[in-house]
């Protein structure tokens, strides 16, 4: 059943963010209606803060407060995020938040964020500083079972050879949002590996803002969205080069079935300063029904003149190549397309941190509880 | 070997089908007991392959005439799967690439589906590790090959090879094997053959598709069948093949235009 907005939470909403809802008419938002965001009940999510629970591995401390309000500026200027509407929110609504600064090989750290049964608006901040050398494997685990929302901020700033291998696996609830805004950015030399996992929200909407602030970084992007039922997930992403020999490899996959729908904007800037930067964007779409809605776009912005950019867009069914041959050796063909979507689906869900296998990660995202 | 008195596995009777409406089978029969080897030769286009994969239950090709019976039983009634199950196999001429899809898995699970058709207990990992490590040697395959995607960067050889394991591991009583030679070199060509006549045997037949008369150097057949426009034009024995090689296909074209002046298409 379509979310019922209610006109409460839409004012209240607005009032948190400083700023109206974004509606059809704002570009980034065209596609995504913010309704079911707007049916959980105007009031603050009340359950124990999930960062409390946070036990932290050695060479992970943490910032004092002066430190993470720095941190968080400098990020969301570098990325260009501060005027984004779900950024906005989360500044206004109080978050909880876990500020930490990474030395040397530290982790893996996971962070369960469970919405659970609470109404309302759980709303959470997330700071890291990874310094000179260090490196980090961060899972983020979110889930939810009630009609609430959750409004998550990550900031990360990478020194010189950092790396981060950050996971967001995300089963939702076909009641429940999620709103998630990544602003990260990347000293020369460093690494960043971000794959997302998400399926089964009303309506998810994730934003990975990325800056090699001086070009010359690495960052792989990995990205499956799984939309059923009435369900909406929209990933907008955008990475920018602010120096030469940065690379890109980002590759977003997507199935939609039942009703659902699905929207990707994929924004790469390169300007002129940004010159020997080899970036590949790819977006893959496993249409399994009629109903089912895609709208897929890379926006690339290439002002440099010696630079490699590709970008490419596939919507397919399942292979009947693929079925039959799977059939012919004895395979039934629901145990066929089990199969082979697993296997679509494996390209991402292996790249998220070792923790997430132990989740078992495909079922949850498909709903297929036990 | 030829025992007139074997079971008779596959019965085909005057077999009509089609692709997108144009028809390509016009009147098979073929008839394969228990321990034959059988081959089908002929031109692009004879409908060779049309045969394979109508056999194999492959759903772009319609049935319009005709029947085939596989051991007294309907074989056109059953889905693919089914087919396979109890006992009919199709070596593909291309093996499908299967990104995602582990080639192990794969394997297990097409085997565990003829084992449970058959009453046999299902294979754990570890059982089925054993048993397909033990099967490997009939083609003399690499086990790092279990490890990648189903036939995902194999060199054509190397999925011909993976074609003949999901033969040893499914114990086909049927195995129709679609241009299994084409794309291999001549060592690669050995030891394909050489898996397919390890696996032949009284109890079980094979239907090689071929255009070629070094694949049955290899393997000897005890029936060859000439196809062209959609049907077998002439049997013989393994001498059939020879006089093929000698002749040409120039003959079948005479046939063809004696039996049906009207409509002879040269392919």
């Amino acid at each position: 059943m379509p979310a019922v907005a209610l006109p409460a939470t839409g004012a209240w909403l607005a009032a948190l963010a400083g700023s109206p809802l974004p509606g059809r008419r704002h570009e980034d938002w065209r596609f995504t209606d913010l309704a079911p965001l707007q049916s959980v009940a105007a009031e603050p999510w009340s359950g124990p803060d999930p960062f409390a629970l946070a036990a932290l591995p050695a060479g992970i401390t943490r910032l004092e407060p002066a430190e993470a309000q720095q941190l968080r500026n400098q990020v969301l200027q570098a990325t260009g995020s501060s005027g984004a509407w779900p950024v906005q929110l989360n500044q206004g609504a109080s978050p909880r938040c876990l500020a930490l600064r990474v030395s040397g090989a530290a982790g893996p750290l996971q962070l369960s964020i469970d919405a659970g049964a609470a109404p309302g608006l759980l709303a959470l901040q997330l700071l890291l500083i990874l310094e000179d050398g260090a490196s980090l494997e961060l899972l983020q685990h979110h889930s939810s079972s009630a009609a609430n929302a959750t409004s998550l901020l990550t900031v990360a700033q990478l020194g010189r050879g950092a790396r981060l291998h950050l996971g967001v696996l995300a089963p939702g609830d076909s009641r429940a949002s999620l709103l998630s805004h990544l602003a990260i950015s990347q000293a020369p030399a460093s690494a960043l590996q971000l794959t997302t996992a998400v399926g089964g929200w009303a309506l998810s909407r994730l934003e990975p803002r990325i800056c090699q602030v001086a070009g010359a970084a690495h960052t792989r992007l990995r990205a499956l969205q799984l939309v059923d039922g009435q369900d909406l997930a929209d990933t907008h992403s955008h990475v920018c080069f602010e120096g030469p020999d940065g690379e890109l490899d980002q590759l977003h996959k997507v199935v939609a079935d039942g009703a659902g729908r699905s929207v990707f904007n994929g924004a790469v800037q390169v300007p002129r300063k940004a010159q020997q930067t080899n970036a590949a964007q790819l977006s893959r779409t496993l249409l399994l029904s009629d109903r089912a809605r895609v709208d897929t776009k890379p926006e690339l912005e290439i002002v440099a003149d010696d630079v490699k950019c590709a970008h490419g867009a596939t919507v397919s069914r399942l292979q009947q190549s693929e079925l039959f041959y799977l059939q012919s050796r004895g395979i039934g063909a629901d145990q066929a397309s089990k199969l082979l979507l697993r296997g679509y689906c494996d390209e991402v869900l292996r790249e998220l941190p070792v923790a997430a296998a132990a989740l078992n990660p495909l079922p949850l995202l498909l709903r297929e509880r036990p | 070997m030829i025992r007139p008195d074997a079971p008779l596995l596959l019965d085909i009777r005057d077999l009509h089908a089609s692709v997108d409406e144009q028809p390509i089978l016009k009147g098979v029969n073929l008839a394969i007991r228990a321990g034959e080897i059988h081959a089908v030769m002929g031109r692009n286009g004879s409908g060779k392959s049309t045969l394979s994969k109508v056999l194999a239950g492959h759903p772009a090709y319609t049935v319009t005439a005709g029947s085939v019976h596989y051991r007294g039983a309907d074989l056109l009634e059953l889905d693919p799967e089914q087919r396979a199950r109890i006992g009919l196999f199709l070596g593909f001429q291309y093996p499908v690439e299967i990104p995602g899809v582990s080639n192990l898995e794969f394997l297990r699970v097409a085997t565990n589906s003829r084992r449970a058709e058959r009453g046999d207990e299902e294979l754990d990992t570890f059982a089925f590790e054993d048993l397909v490590h033990e099967r490997l040697k009939v083609v003399q395959m690499d086990p790092a090959f279990l490890e990648r995607s189903v036939n995902e960067g194999f060199s054509g050889g190397e999925k011909k090879r993976n074609e003949i394991l999901q033969m040893a591991l499914l114990e086909p009583l049927v195995a129709i094997l679609d241009e299994t030679d084409s794309g291999l070199d001549i060592d690669a060509l050995r030891i394909v053959a050489d898996g397919v006549n390890q696996l032949a045997g009284p109890d079980n037949a094979t239907l090689l598709i071929t255009h070629y008369q070094r694949l049955l150097d290899l393997i000897t057949p005890d029936y060859v069948h000439v196809m062209a426009a959609g049907r077998i034009l002439r049997t013989g024995g393994k001498e059939l093949a020879l006089e093929l090689e000698r002749t040409g296909y120039d003959w079948v074209d005479q046939e063809l235009a004696r039996l049906e002046p009207e409509t002879v298409e040269v392919a």
